[in-house]
């Protein structure tokens, strides 16, 4: 400071602090106004134009005709167990229709350069005692690779990897999904009154020898005072019970948006009360009570499944009217690619569609008003390291108490190496907070940059050192991600069963969207087909 | 002590003027002390203490010239000016320390950030001399010097005391660059409230206060700073620190004593690593006929395979290391190649840089011995490569006669760690025999053998081992009762038992 008097120093330095206060707080403004651009990354989901298409109709008239015993229209998971029972059982002249120009449905996946991941479905429990086709599957699969002592013992590599599962709470990761600390008297008593009653429901087995809650769930009980608390909510029958805790009503919450996409308010009691009580799994080494799990999710399921007869199956194909014609069943389908409609002539047919699909194609099924399905939004954000956090390391599945999404499974943690860098987190987010239809609108509305910052926004508020480490952020949009198990929702599936030689294979039929009931039912749906055409075979069920 | 002498007649004793020189020892004795700070700290991160020390040192006197210089500038209004020095230089100074640790790992040139800092401070504690004595103009001009001067240079003297003695040992760098930083604003503040010419310095009554606050705040939470400057948690000055993809990399050094940390655990000292790898190696390959084949997962210091290299039996050695970054440093750098011989450059040897769990399972082979050096069980990933999957692949690389050798951490520490590691490797169908040995830098330290085939008793051992003889090999397979075999569960994928006995017991024993 040369020169000069204190009174100009001071005005200096007066015009220096001001100046250095506008630098400092246009900075702020503009690191709190400027966000970082966006991660690149597509908006993908089911082909909303061939959706729409066939709600539309227009699609030409058959330009030729071919001939086959079966036809299974659908190669989601319960079609494509369907075909996999029937080259099971050596059943081979049949042909499987989808729409998509991939099979799998809603446990289809992607795959980047870091890793496979799920673009929906990405686990499957250990399969219960009664699970009987299932265990069948897992077992040709290199699943369950042996028995001890008589219990199926599954491959450690396909079982998830400890850590299982975490719950973000009170600032902290702690180990499980409900939360230990920090809890009033009241939330200890109804979590620990609400765990006793759902262990009651487990083991409890009906007059009929039937387990109360059994997956598949056609082999419940029938007892009427079970089947009686589809009359109400899930909400509704906590209320009844007294249980107001936060604490367990949020984890209900999860547990509900989870599996069913859908508030405890809107689910039937007894779809909920299964989700609790119905998991048995039966395995070796203490293994039941996990789930299996893959870098792809269920990904890894439908392409074995597809394995196991892939010249069978036509991809692009939408299959927009099913009509009988004497004892045949004549299903139109429109080749994309070819861009002509085919006529398949057959003696027997599969709809293995969402039920709101399968009745416009087949309008003798009825409609499908009853019927109402979740929206989804998931995410595949890849990222440069793996994310931490204060408390118990990463887990599979980490769910944060604080966010409305149920928070991101991990795409490297069953390896294939035991220590990952670079990879991505599948983020799911159930749009349960609204009507459905409403919801449907506001998937298709908001832009893809909006979608964006609000998975990379939730992630940051978790994991504010993945700042700058996410690579992209792969948006997929399911409309009718699965099917609502809102009350009422058991008579639902079976009062729409066709006459042979028609057949419905879709979990849609038993209103829990879990590969268990569409594997049931695509198994049910085979089996019902080759007894019709004198095929020889041995029930699975 | 800054009381002056009543009785002299020339010193005219007063509150300020005791104030201002109370102030001057305390501003010369933290300015030592931050530049004690500033040095120890770069010889610590950067090592070469003489180096850092001289140029540290230069610097800080240099700075102190050049505000010294500088004073002759202002004009007028030095009581102002002196408070605003002082509080810059007790927030400067007070958080340099924390400010340089945390730092250390987050900018690329540090030297730049560590320079700035002892500048900075030089050229305020440099201005404020100067502005005192002036300040103290009124007074006998001969006495002012006088008192000023000695003040500073006790004050030195008292500092360069209390650093090594008090400081360093109980406080830390951190808590001590706080705590100075809040002698020096307290000090500011007082002459504030004494000086008569200083009423109504609104500004910086404020600014002091929250500077002293913000000091305070930082002294009670140092040793949470602490944690975050990873680098201030060595007991050693560390002369290497990389983040790699995998994990972090620190090696340290105080005399002839080098030390290698992983994401902050250590892997070995240079003193006794002698006494763990011959006990890692010698055992194993001593119980096979011809151990020509030999595969090593982990040990990518190179430490485990220059012991192996010392079987003249040995034709081919196959190290799989997940850190390339790891393998090239122990490769490369002449001092850490000499500790291990140059076995990672051998030509019989093949590194190969993958995860070794996936590089197990992918692979086949017949190796005669299979060496095991992974890090501790500290968490899942970790984890799995001591579950029965990855056995179960290490296995199947084992030749009929072979023999596999797994560091299994600290029987005393962890036994129930330690033996799930033995009932794990049983659990693939391999007869296993666990040992252990003394490692001052680790404590007591386990291993467990294993083969498809009864472990022989007696073993070959290589002439001129520092710790491994043919009686030692023997003994160390005695357990006393606190170590020695229990039931113990088998560790999974699915069930990691041992990351979370690791945890239970170490947590334990750490506090």
């Amino acid at each position: 400071m040369p020169g000069g008097n204190m009174k100009a120093d001071r005005r200096t330095a007066l015009g220096l602090g001001a100046a250095a206060i506008a630098v400092a707080g246009g900075g702020l403004a503009y690191a709190l106004n400027h966000e970082a651009p966006l991660p690149p990354g597509a908006l993908g989901g089911a082909d909303m134009a061939r959706g729409h298409r066939l709600r539309d109709g227009g699609f030409p008239a058959p330009s030729s005709e071919e001939e086959v015993d079966l036809v299974i229209a659908g190669g989601g998971v319960a079609g494509l167990s369907a075909g996999w029972r029937l080259t099971d059982a050596g059943f081979s002249n049949f042909k499987l229709l989808e729409l998509e120009d991939a099979v799998g449905g809603n446990a289809r996946c992607g795959r980047n350069a870091v890793s496979a991941y799920p673009l929906g479905a990405h686990y499957l429990p250990v399969a219960n005692r009664e699970a009987k086709a299932l265990r069948h599957l897992l077992r040709q699969l290199g699943v369950i690779i042996g028995d001890a002592d008589g219990v199926p013992v599954y491959d450690p590599v396909q079982l998830c990897a400890d850590l299982q599962e975490r719950l973000f709470w009170q600032g902290r990761w702690q180990e499980g999904l409900i939360p230990r600390t920090g809890l009033t008297r009241r939330d200890r008593e109804d979590l620990a009154a609400f765990d006793a009653q759902m262990k009651r429901f487990s083991s409890y087995v009906g007059t009929d020898g039937k387990p109360a809650f059994a997956v598949p769930m056609a082999y419940s009980s029938q007892e009427p005072h079970l089947r009686a608390l589809d009359g109400q909510s899930f909400a509704e029958w906590l209320d009844a019970q007294g249980w107001h805790s936060p604490v367990l009503r949020a984890h209900v919450r999860y547990a509900m948006r989870d599996d069913y996409g859908t508030e405890p308010q809107h689910v039937s009691a007894w779809a909920g009360i299964h989700y609790f009580a119905g998991r048995r799994g039966w395995a070796a080494n203490g293994a039941g009570e996990n789930e299996l799990t893959w870098p792809e999710g269920n990904g890894r399921l439908v392409g074995q499944l597809a394995g196991f007869f892939p010249g069978k199956i036509a991809r692009g194909h939408i299959v927009h009217r099913v009509t009988r014609e004497g004892d045949r069943v004549l299903v139109d389908s429109f080749d994309v690619a070819a861009n002509r409609t085919v006529r398949t002539r057959a003696r027997a047919a599969i709809l293995a569609m969402p039920h709101f699909i399968a009745t416009r194609v087949c309008p003798e099924l009825g409609d499908a008003k009853a019927f109402s399905y979740a929206p989804w939004l998931i995410a595949n954000v890849t990222v440069d390291h793996l994310p931490g956090g204060r408390g118990v390391p990463l887990a599979w599945d980490n769910v944060s108490s604080t966010s409305d999404s149920l928070g991101y499974v991990v795409a490297t943690h069953q390896g294939p190496a035991a220590i990952s860098e670079k990879t991505v987190l599948t983020w799911y987010l159930p749009l349960s907070n609204m009507e459905p239809a409403a919801a449907r609108r506001l998937l298709v509305e908001r832009s893809a940059d909006e979608w964006k910052r609000i998975v990379r926004d939730d992630l940051l508020a978790l994991h504010p050192e993945l700042d700058g480490a996410i690579g992209a952020i792969e948006l997929w949009r399911w409309g009718h991600a699965m099917i609502r198990p809102t009350p009422g929702f058991l008579d639902r599936g079976t009062t729409h069963q066709p006459a042979p030689p028609l057949f419905l294979a879709h979990s849609d039929l038993s209103g829990l969207s879990l590969f268990e009931e569409a594997h049931y039912h695509g198994v049910r749906a085979a089996e019902g087909a080759m007894t019709l055409l004198r095929h020889a075979h041995e029930s699975l069920l | 002590m800054a009381e002056g002498d009543p009785a002299h007649p020339r010193f005219r004793a007063s509150a300020p003027a005791a104030a201002l020189l109370a102030s001057a020892f305390v501003v010369s004795t933290c300015g030592l002390i931050y530049e004690l700070l500033a040095s120890t700290l770069a010889s610590y991160l950067l090592g070469d203490s003489v180096t850092q020390f001289s140029t540290v040192i230069g610097s800080y006197l240099f700075a102190m010239g050049v505000g010294s210089w500088c004073s002759r500038y202002v004009k007028r209004d030095e009581v102002r000016l002196f408070v605003r020095v002082e509080l810059l230089i007790a927030l400067i100074g007070g958080s340099s320390a924390a400010a340089l640790f945390l730092l250390f790992p987050l900018v690329e040139h540090f030297r730049v950030a560590l320079y700035g800092l002892v500048l900075a401070i030089g050229f305020l504690v440099g201005l404020e001399i100067p502005l005192l004595i002036r300040i103290l103009r009124g007074f006998d001009f001969r006495e002012t010097v006088s008192n000023v001067l000695t003040f500073d240079y006790v004050g030195a003297l008292v500092a360069s005391l209390l650093f090594p003695l008090l400081l360093m040992p109980h406080l830390g760098m951190i808590r001590t660059g706080f705590l100075f930083g809040i002698a020096n604003a307290a000090v500011a503040l007082a002459l504030l409230f004494v000086l008569p010419r200083a009423t109504g310095y609104r500004s910086e009554k404020l600014a002091g206060v929250l500077i002293l606050i913000g000091l305070i705040a930082g002294f009670i939470a140092s040793d949470r700073l602490q944690r975050w400057a990873e680098v201030a948690s060595y007991g050693e000055p560390v002369i290497y620190a990389q983040t790699t993809r995998f994990q972090r990399i620190v090696l340290t050094r105080r005399d002839d004593d080098l030390r290698l940390y992983l994401n902050g655990n250590l892997q070995f000292s240079s003193r006794d690593e002698y006494r763990y790898h011959e006990a890692l190696v010698h055992p194993a390959l001593g119980r096979v006929a011809n151990p020509r084949n030999v595969l090593i997962f982990g040990g990518g210091d190179g430490l485990a395979a220059r012991e192996v290299l010392k079987h003249p039996e040995v034709a081919k050695l196959t190290l799989v290391d997940l850190d390339g970054e790891m393998t090239s440093l122990f490769s490369n750098t002449p001092t850490l190649a000499a500790l291990n011989r140059g076995s990672l450059t051998d030509k019989r040897m093949t590194v190969i840089n993958a995860d070794g769990f996936r590089w197990a399972r992918e692979h086949s082979g017949q190796y005669d011995a299979i060496i095991v050096d992974f890090p501790d069980p500290v968490d899942y990933s970790v984890g799995k490569l001591y579950t029965d999957t990855f056995y179960r692949a290490a296995r199947k690389l084992l030749a009929p006669g072979g023999m596999m050798v797994v560091q299994s951490t600290s029987p005393l520490v962890a036994p129930n760690a330690f033996w799930t590691v033995a009932s794990t490797l049983e659990a693939v169908g391999l007869q296993t025999r666990g040992y252990h040995v003394y490692v001052p830098s680790f404590g007591e330290w386990g291993f467990v053998l294993a083969a498809a085939r009864p472990i022989p008793d007696q073993a070959r051992t290589l002439p001129g081992g520092r710790f491994l003889t043919p009686t030692i090999d023997q003994r160390l397979f005695d357990f006393p009762p606190d170590m020695a075999r229990r039931p113990t569960p088998v560790n999974r994928l699915d069930n990691q038992v041992l990351v979370r006995e690791f945890a239970d017991a170490w947590g334990k024993y750490e506090g």
